[in-house]
């Protein structure tokens, strides 16, 4: 069983490590200082993703904004203030919601955002992302304030605190790690969505900080060099994966520094 | 007060057999205090099945009740009546009257939280919040906005922690988790938390059943000491226990009130054939 177990965890550890050495072997070659502050430029000019890079970060910023906020709010509705059927159906929407494919949440934003609106903007992108963060916080904040032991919220009721304050001061704190996990998941999710981007946010080649405008980001500039037909454009596609996923690695380590046991 | 001082509960715990300690408190004191609580024909349901009994007690101010009887007889429910704590469990029902102070504490409109201020409990299980020690045991002053300045706070952290005999074995490590405490040192930390808003009324929930000998008589020493400033309902599963710190004892079986009386009376001539059977240990 170990033997069976250990050669399983061994081949999926080594994909693992071979899709990402293979990502930073053909990126590392692009990849420099210019690359990455610079905009992109036109074939064989060089040119860089650092408009890409602050666009997914502001996209991401937007959608923790959104998104955060109300998936906390539904899982702790889910697991300490909702009772009965109503919220059975609630826990099933979200758990359907989870499912949707992400291209989907797209079309929708795009049908009810950008089409009002006229154009593409930085703001329908947070949406559609937001969208996709919602459930997937929801789920994992209910799952953790379970996991909360109720001898906890009965000590602080019997102190004479009321429910809002036992919920804030006693059970969040006490589950706090386990929804920054959630959270960190959520938005690692999104921060490699490129479907829902690409009817909401669209793309952009210049450093644009406005909300209501189209914005550039990692992945659909990763699309869009990627299907071009230019070596040039390759190669930088390969190096923006790279930052993608070292982007994506830094707010792990970061939610994981944050959020370290202290107590 | 008089020069006799008040005996403390010794240390030895295991009692060959049930025995009540010699009280040497001056008359003075004996005389029966005001009562604190009054529960007139208490009915508690879970659901639909019947927990507890038209029960009616009433509670002396500044003694220490046992509430004794075997598992499951509705002591720790009847308990948590006191302080409404039952109310957070779904589809339970109440009907009757609990008096504190003579303000029936079911009465429609009346502050749980006040409620819960002034009758303050203890639980079985120690639970303290994963916050220091100091925030453990400020918690309930900060929700309920009982200090001014920090220093005031302070003081009445410290008070606390002194009162529940916990102040020596802490005061250079408040800032440390309480979780890093022992069993004992948590379950006084819960009760010096219950102590810090100053309640009127304790009410302890087995406190000292998962602890070993020597914590669990520290607790006792400390009931013993809390009943000069405090009325104290204990609920208990151990005869001893009840036997060395209690003054007035109920026995409760199968969701009745079978009999109150003096905890010396009780453990030596009980009224009741049942409790005389359960005492002697013919069943339970």
């Amino acid at each position: 069983m170990t033997t069976l177990t250990g050669l399983c965890t061994l081949f999926a550890v080594g994909l693992l490590i071979i899709i990402l050495s293979y990502i930073a072997y053909r990126g590392i070659g692009s990849l420099n200082f210019r690359f990455l502050v610079d905009s992109p430029r036109p074939v064989g000019e060089g040119g860089g993703i650092g408009n890409a890079i602050l666009g997914s970060v502001v996209l991401l910023a937007l959608s923790s904004a959104f998104g955060l906020p109300l998936g906390i709010s539904v899982g702790i509705y889910l697991a300490e203030v909702g009772k009965g059927r109503f919220t059975s159906a609630v826990r099933f929407i979200v758990d359907t919601l989870t499912g949707i494919p992400s291209i989907v949440t797209g079309v929708f934003v795009y049908a009810i955002l950008v089409l009002p609106m006229r154009h593409f903007s930085a703001f329908a992108g947070g949406v559609a992302l937001a969208l996709i963060m919602i459930p997937i916080v929801a789920r994992t904040t209910e799952e953790m304030l379970k996991l909360v032991p109720h001898s906890l919220r009965e000590g602080a009721l019997a102190l004479g605190a009321p429910q809002w304050r036992v919920i804030l001061g006693v059970v969040l704190p006490a589950a706090a790690s386990g929804i920054a996990t959630g959270a960190m998941l959520a938005i690692a999710r999104v921060s490699g969505e490129t479907a829902p981007l690409l009817f909401t946010a669209n793309g952009s080649r210049f450093f644009s900080y406005y909300l209501d405008r189209p914005i550039a980001s990692l992945t659909v500039q990763i699309y869009n060099y990627a299907i071009s037909p230019y070596d040039e454009w390759h190669a930088q596609a390969w190096a923006a994966t790279l930052v993608l996923m070292t982007l994506i690695l830094g707010i792990n380590i970061m939610v994981r520094f944050i959020t370290r046991k202290r107590f | 007060m008089s020069g006799v001082a008040m005996t403390k509960v010794p240390a030895q715990t295991v009692a060959p057999r049930i025995e009540v300690r010699e009280r040497q408190e001056p008359p003075a004191q004996k005389e029966p205090g005001k009562v604190k609580v009054a529960v007139r024909n208490l009915d508690f349901f879970y659901g639909r099945s019947q927990a507890l009994h038209n029960i009616s007690i009433e509670i002396p101010e500044r003694i220490v009740m046992a509430f004794i009887g075997p598992s499951g007889c509705g002591k720790s429910t009847f308990l948590r009546t006191l302080n409404r704590m039952n109310d957070v469990i779904p589809a339970t029902r109440v009907e009757g009257e609990v008096l504190i102070d003579d303000h029936n504490v079911y009465e429609t409109g009346t502050d749980v939280v006040d409620l819960r201020r002034k009758v303050g409990m203890v639980f079985q299980k120690s639970n303290p919040f994963p916050k220091s020690i100091f925030e453990n045991v400020a918690y309930g002053l900060r929700i309920n906005r009982l200090t001014r300045r920090h220093s005031e706070l302070e003081e009445r952290v410290e008070e606390a922690l002194r009162d529940a005999a916990l102040w020596n074995e802490v005061k250079d490590r408040l800032k440390t988790s309480a979780l890093s405490l022992s069993g004992g040192q948590q379950q006084r930390l819960c009760i010096a938390r219950a102590l810090a808003i100053r309640p009127e009324v304790l009410l302890m929930d087995e406190p000292a059943s998962a602890l070993d000998p020597i914590a669990t008589s520290k607790i006792e020493e400390l009931v013993f000491d809390l009943k000069k400033q405090y009325t104290i309902v204990i609920v208990t599963h151990n005869m001893q226990q009840a036997a060395r710190v209690s003054d007035t004892t109920a026995f409760f079986l199968l969701g009745k009130l079978i009999e109150v009386n003096s905890t010396e009376k009780m453990f030596t001539a009980p009224n009741e054939k049942l409790t005389e059977d359960y005492i002697t240990g013919r069943f339970g």
